[in-house]
């Protein structure tokens, strides 16, 4: 599903991404982790070519990105996306929210776009809050609300990039269950994630990096046993421990 | 003071309410078209495109360095050389001051539109949406709603402004009163009473963007 093969990305004379491969299967869900500044967010963001790149091949669904040809605004439709930040559009009900892009996007017409919204809103446990305003929600509605909007565009595979980092701790069970049921009923993710806890339960590989490069890529459960480079061994003994 | 007579307010009245009308009229047109203008500018000036980039910013610029009196004269004297015909002061009034006014209206939707926070952009590109569309559905939405005390405000001093039209003997607020004033031989008087009517329209409108500002905040 998504293949990338020796990435290389400069910003201006810095390089943040130093031959980077890797590859996430259909119903695959791999993690990506590593300390701040170690490039998982750029990475992530290549795959939707949210971010461009300078040296590699980058291919999703059989899609390449380097292709000047590519069309990115089509492929972009069909790879979900969850920020940070949760990216929700303020001036919009939560859910306009989920109809805008399937009515612009993929034309579907608002009625059906409607049903498909409150369908998934139900789905996260928020339908009640259809006609409320982003800013109405905590943290952890919000950023089910935008899991739920990813996922009206029928994607074929999801991009988290570090889902759970701006909510409080009570928050961040919340969105995780909503993932954990996504992994189970077979969705392809790649996440860039901190949540060890939710890397043990679901992921099937752990992709770990540091200053643009891939260290280490390991099976969920050997990563965690049994690390073998250094600098993963550090770092996992540093967000284990607190 | 016994020496005013404010009796005069009352024959005057049609007059006034013909001129307001004019004034009313002047400031919507260059409002809307202002900011339908001004919201294109603001757009260009942010272009990737250069040479748009810098066509957009010269004219800003350029309306930005210029008393807005000398515009209104300029343009009342040089269209009759381009079309060949004069038009009326009034159109003239207005054409002039869409074209003025949209220079100040750029500057604030450009404010408006950098300051969306980019991450916005990125979920809309994130969910497929063109950059039009991005532009269209996500952010000048939440730049105009952000800008709108500013805008407001901005307007409020196209209103005041347009008494300049009294250069080019357009017909509005202040020239109804200034030739009613002639006609009964109270100028005083009809002065006094064309200020009430902008300072009672003024102060309402900024009394309404206060009111907004403060929603705004909660």
């Amino acid at each position: 599903m998504i293949e990338i093969r020796h990435l290389s990305k400069w910003y201006g004379p810095t390089q943040v991404l130093d031959d980077c491969s890797t590859h996430v299967a259909k119903g695959e869900v791999v993690v990506v982790c590593g300390p701040s500044g170690s490039g998982k967010s750029t990475l992530i963001k290549c795959v939707n070519g949210l971010e461009g790149f300078q040296q590699g091949e980058l291919v999703v669904d059989g899609v390449s990105l380097g292709d000047a040809k590519t069309d990115l605004t089509r492929l972009r439709a069909r790879v979900g996306m969850v920020f940070q930040h949760f990216e929700l559009f303020p001036h919009m009900s939560v859910l306009k929210n989920l109809m805008l892009a399937q009515i612009k996007v993929l034309g579907r017409n608002p009625d059906e776009a409607a049903t498909r919204g409150l369908a998934l809103l139900e789905r996260v446990g928020l339908k009640a809050h259809a006609e409320k305003f982003p800013a109405q929600l905590s943290g952890g509605q919000q950023q089910r609300v935008a899991i739920a909007r990813a996922l009206a565009m029928d994607p074929v595979c999801l991009l988290f990039d570090e889902p759970t980092s701006a909510l409080d701790p009570e928050m961040i069970g919340e969105v995780l269950d909503v993932m954990v049921e996504l992994a189970a009923e077979g969705m392809t993710m790649m996440c860039v994630t901190h949540e060890m806890g939710f890397a043990r339960k679901v992921a099937k590989r752990v992709v770990f990096m540091d200053h643009g490069h891939i260290v280490e890529e390991a099976p969920a459960m050997q990563f965690f046993e049994a690390p073998q480079s250094e600098r993963a061994q550090a770092f996992l003994s540093k967000i284990l421990h607190h | 003071m016994g020496d005013f007579d404010f009796s005069v307010w009352q024959p005057s009245l049609p007059f006034i309410r013909d001129g307001l009308l004019f004034t009313l009229r002047l400031t919507l047109i260059a409002m809307s078209g202002g900011i339908v203008l001004g919201t294109l500018l603001a757009l260009a000036r942010l272009s990737p495109n250069r040479w748009l980039a810098n066509a957009a910013s010269l004219y800003v610029n350029t309306m930005r360095s210029i008393p807005l009196v000398l515009v209104i004269l300029w343009f009342f004297l040089v269209i009759p050389y381009l079309t060949g015909k004069p038009v009326g002061a009034e159109t003239s009034a207005m054409i002039t001051f869409t074209a003025f006014e949209a220079a100040f209206y750029c500057e604030i939707m450009r404010a408006g539109i950098q300051g969306i926070p980019r991450g916005q952009v990125a979920a809309a590109q994130a969910l497929g949406l063109s950059s039009t569309q991005t532009m269209v559905h996500v952010v000048l939405p939440q730049a105009v709603r952000n800008m709108l005390p500013v805008l407001l405000t901005q307007t409020i001093v196209l209103f005041q402004d347009t008494s300049l039209v009294w250069a080019i003997g357009a017909k509005d607020l202040l020239k109804a009163a200034d030739v009613a004033g002639k006609n009964y031989n109270r100028p005083v008087e009809m002065i006094v009473l064309s200020a009430l009517i902008y300072f009672a329209i003024c102060f309402s409108l900024s009394i309404a963007v206060r009111q907004i500002q403060k929603r705004g905040q909660q």
